[in-house]
This record gives structure tokens, sequence and C-alpha cells, in this order.
């Protein structure tokens, strides 16, 4: 405690951190915006509830036995992962030097990260599927991965992680900043009269504040690789047993009549993204570790 | 010591211009100034977290105005005292010391040294969300001076601190540049503070630094104030051969 600087709250300064007593008066004002609110979250509970009540738990393990769903599952669980590593990877340095250095350009390189937001999912797997197969000096970046590392990226898995990883980088990248932006960077200032690089005093003092910051941002990643269809669909395929993600088992399973399958993997999808958004919430409750 | 020779600072549309300043080696020097006229920026300039617009720092009389921070040697103690949140108060004092590559003997006698001189020995393993605001303050001092820095600076040590505390504190700054001899230029706006700690005192007025004498006024002790005439034994007098009297504001 700061004993020494802190004041007790007087007479003159009423405590403010609470919400004033309510009166009669307000109610009219709780029932229309709260009515208003409510409307929305009946709207998703409603769903969710739907979802549930047009399944029975011998659908959802029917599902979960096929081996097509299992592949995807576990297609969908190394592929979100990945994603979100590399996400975080990116969003870590990037996040940090457009929140603490003010540099020619740095407006536009903001507009460039927020196109993988506003963009439709379908048109950025488009231009990554371009950007793969676009000829320049007589040969193709899908060719020239090919011949140097003997990978296959279209219609192939990488595609399914490289189409998460450019969609969620983006929120992780926003999601590091608001960290970083919660950080003093004065005692980055401090550590480095003392001696450190500027490299030393971002890990000795201000990464292992972000911690928390880093759990959220991944699990962000995370979750928006999990959601991730257009892109993939486009450039890596919606191939069984070699592309398929959740969200493309989905599509699968509709196009071919399986209600019950496809809900029971929404569900499914459903769980897992509940599951991130309480670590998320749990690691972005405090920044600072 | 250290000299501040033509410099020149420019922050937005502040500005500070052709300032002077000499603290000889082992000197305490006393740098005074209203709220906002700068203190902190000279500090900061001195220090290298500030772009100099022209002049030059020099430090035990070499030119150190293009140099890095961290090659500096300057022990820097901010008037928020900007503790590292996620490291102990050991982790604080032996910071310094683990850069200059000090071997481990070595760094564990010296921060037991500091911390014993602070009286903060009982704090090693606290974080700093578990330090009282004085505590902080004796940390960040701690800091500081650990790696045997060759200038310390110090912005506003006793602010926002009650009188005991900064009775103590003073006692703790006198004793520190007794067994240190460490050249510091200490910032305040307050004349007793000035006139408690300081050896050579300086005012910042109308964005220039002029040489002033010893200001006179109560000095701070651990039971309150006392009269200055009272008790300054082992303070040296300043140099008052071009020496004005200190003001407590611009005029």
């Amino acid at each position: 405690m700061p004993a020494e600087s802190s004041r007790p709250p007087s007479a003159s300064q009423p405590h403010l951190s609470g919400s004033p007593h309510r009166t009669r008066s307000d109610w009219p004002f709780f029932l229309i915006s709260g009515g208003i609110g409510g409307g929305y979250i009946l709207l998703l509970v409603a769903l969710l509830t739907a979802d549930v009540a047009s399944t029975s738990w011998s659908d959802i393990t029917a599902a979960l036995t096929k081996p097509e769903i299992l592949f995807a599952v576990r297609m969908t669980l190394i592929s979100c992962t990945l994603a979100a590593v590399l996400s975080l990877w990116v969003a870590v340095p990037l996040g940090y030097l457009l929140e603490r250095f003010s540099f020619r350009g740095r407006g536009l390189i903001d507009a460039v990260l927020d196109i993988p937001v506003v963009l439709p999912p379908l048109v950025l797997g488009l231009s990554l599927l371009i950007l793969f197969h676009l000829p320049i000096a007589g040969t193709t970046l899908e060719a020239t991965v090919q011949k140097t590392l003997g990978i296959q990226v279209t219609y192939a898995p990488v595609a399914v992680v490289l189409a998460q990883f450019v969609v969620s980088a983006a929120f992780a990248i926003h999601s590091m900043r608001l960290t970083f932006s919660r950080i003093d960077p004065r005692p980055e200032a401090i550590a480095m009269t003392l001696g450190c690089r500027r490299s030393q005093a971002f890990w000795k003092v201000a990464f292992p504040q972000a911690w928390r910051g880093a759990i959220a941002a991944f699990s962000i990643a995370w979750a928006r690789a999990l959601g991730e269809f257009g892109p993939i669909l486009v450039f890596a395929g919606a191939t069984r047993m070699k592309t398929e993600v959740l969200s493309t088992t989905v599509f699968l399973e509709l196009s071919v009549g399986r209600l019950e399958a496809a809900v029971a993997v929404s569900l499914l999808m459903v769980t897992a993204a509940v599951v991130v958004l309480g670590i998320v919430r749990l690691a972005g409750g405090r920044v600072a570790g | 010591m250290i000299e501040l020779r033509d410099l020149s600072v420019t922050s937005g549309s502040f500005q500070l211009t052709n300032l002077a300043l000499v603290v000889p080696t082992g000197g305490y020097g006393v740098l005074m100034g209203s709220t906002g006229s700068g203190k902190t920026t000279i500090l900061e300039a001195i220090c290298g977290l500030r772009t100099i617009a022209s002049g030059r720092v020099l430090l035990g009389g070499v030119d150190v105005t293009s140099w890095s921070v961290g090659s500096r040697g300057i022990g820097y103690v901010p008037q928020d005292a900007a503790l590292f949140p996620t490291l102990s108060v050991w982790e604080h004092l032996a910071l310094g010391l683990k850069l200059r590559r000090v071997g481990r003997v070595e760094i564990a006698n010296r921060v037991a040294e500091v911390a014993e001189a602070l009286g903060i020995a009982h704090l090693l393993k606290r974080t700093p969300h578990h330090l009282s605001g004085g505590e902080a303050r004796r940390v960040a001092i701690g800091r500081a001076i650990a790696f045997h820095p060759q200038l310390l600076l110090l912005d506003e040590p006793l602010s926002a601190l009650d009188e005991d505390h900064r009775g103590r504190l003073v006692e703790l700054l006198q004793s520190l540049h007794r067994s240190e001899r460490v050249t510091t230029l200490h910032v305040t706006h307050y004349r007793d503070e000035a006139a408690a700690v300081g050896e050579h005192f300086f005012q910042l007025t109308h964005n220039q630094i002029v040489v002033c004498e010893r200001p006179q006024a109560g000095h701070i002790t651990r039971h309150g104030m006392a009269n200055a005439s009272e008790g300054n034994e082992g303070n040296i007098e300043p140099d008052t051969t071009t020496a004005q009297p200190c003001t407590d504001r611009e005029p």
C-alpha cells in the first residue's frame, strides 16, 4: 500500500466508483435499454438452444466416431494451434512497435493490417490463390516453394494453416497492441539507463508484463482460426481426409443432406469457442502479470 | 563531474536553450525551478532519453552527447520511481550489475550492501506491488546506485512523501552521498529540500540555468523542519562568486 501518497476519501470527495442508488424514476430507462439489449441476448441463446434441441446425444456420438470427422477434429486442432502460434509470433513484435513508436507510414500500416478484418473471406482466399499462382519471372510462388521446400501449398494442409493465419494474425496484433498500450513505457526507458539494450528492456521489463495479453491474443487467434471457412474453401479446398477442418465439415455434411451431423459438429465448435472465450476473459482481466 | 555546455532541448513547442551547468566530481548539485519549468526534461536529456538539439553533455570531462543511453553509466531515479512490476526488489538492485557481467558473489554482496544502507533488506523478495511509496522510492534509489554509476540523477525524490518519510529520505541521501561520493544532480522545487541536501545550487528560470546561493530556508530532519543555520555540518558552501539568491518562482 502506498501509505505516504494515498489520501482517504473525504466528505467533499464522494465515492464515485460504484453506481449511484437506483430510484423509481430510473426504471423506465432500465426497462427500455435492457429490453433492447436483452432481445439480442435472447436471440443468441435461442440459436444455441435450437441447435441443442435439434440433435441428440446419439447423433453427436455417431458423428464423432466417423473417421472423416475425427480427421477434421485432429486437423482443426493442429491447424488452429499452428495458425495461433504464427499469429502470436507476428503480433508480439508488431503490436509493440506500432504501440510504442511513431514513424512515417504508421497510419498506412494500420490500414493494411485492417485488410484481413474488412475484406470478404472469399476474396481473401481468392487473393491467396492468385498470389501463389501469379506468374513472376517465368515461375510462380507455388512452384518456387515446391522446388525449394518440397511441399505443396495450394489445396494442401499448409494452405489451411496459411488461410487461417492471414485472418487470425490481424486479430492477434490488435489484441497485443491493446495489451502494450496498457503497459507504462517508463520502466523500459529506466531499464535502458541501467545498461539494457532496447531488446533487453523489452524481454526483461515489457514482455513479462504482457504475458496475460499474449495468452488472450493466442486464444483470440485460435478462435478466429476455428471459425475460418471462406479462405480455406477457396485456397485449400474441402477435400475429405486431406484439407477438411470442422468449419468445412459443417459445409460438407450440409451439402449431402446430413443435418444431424452438421449440427453435432456445430455444437462441438460452439463448445470449443466457449472454452476459448473463457480463457480470454480470464487472461484479459489482468494484462500485467 | 557533470557539465552541460550550451545545451538546447526541444520538446514539442517547449524549448530550453543554451543551458550551462557544472557539478564537480563527487559534488551534490541541486537544480531548482517551478513545476513545468523543464527540470525533468534536462535530466532526461542528460540520460539520453531525450534528443538534444544542440550543445554537449560531458561526464568526467568526456563528451557523451552521442553515446547510447545505457553506455553513459548514469543512475537515474525518476519522479514516479518507475519500478519494474514483475521483478523483485533483489532483481531491481542486481539488474545494472548483471548487465555489466559482474560475478555472482560480487552482485550478492553489493545488493546486500545497498539494501542495508537503504533499509530495504527485508523487502528483497517483494515485487513493487507490495511496496509503499517510500519503500518504492528507496528501491528506485538503490537500483540507480547499485552499479556504481558515475553520475546520479534524482528527480523530485521526496515528492508525495509525508514529512516523516521526507526527513528519513533526506538523511538517507546525505549518508549515501558521504559513503558513495557519487556526483549527484538532484531536482526539486522545494527550497527546504534543496537546502537540506545540496552543496551546489542552480535555479532554472526563464529557460536558463543560473547558479544561486544556498536557499535560506529551514532544512528537513527526521523530526520535521529546523532552521538552516542550525545543522549543516559537513556541507560544502557553494561557490557564490557569481551566485544569486534563489527565488521560489520565476519573476
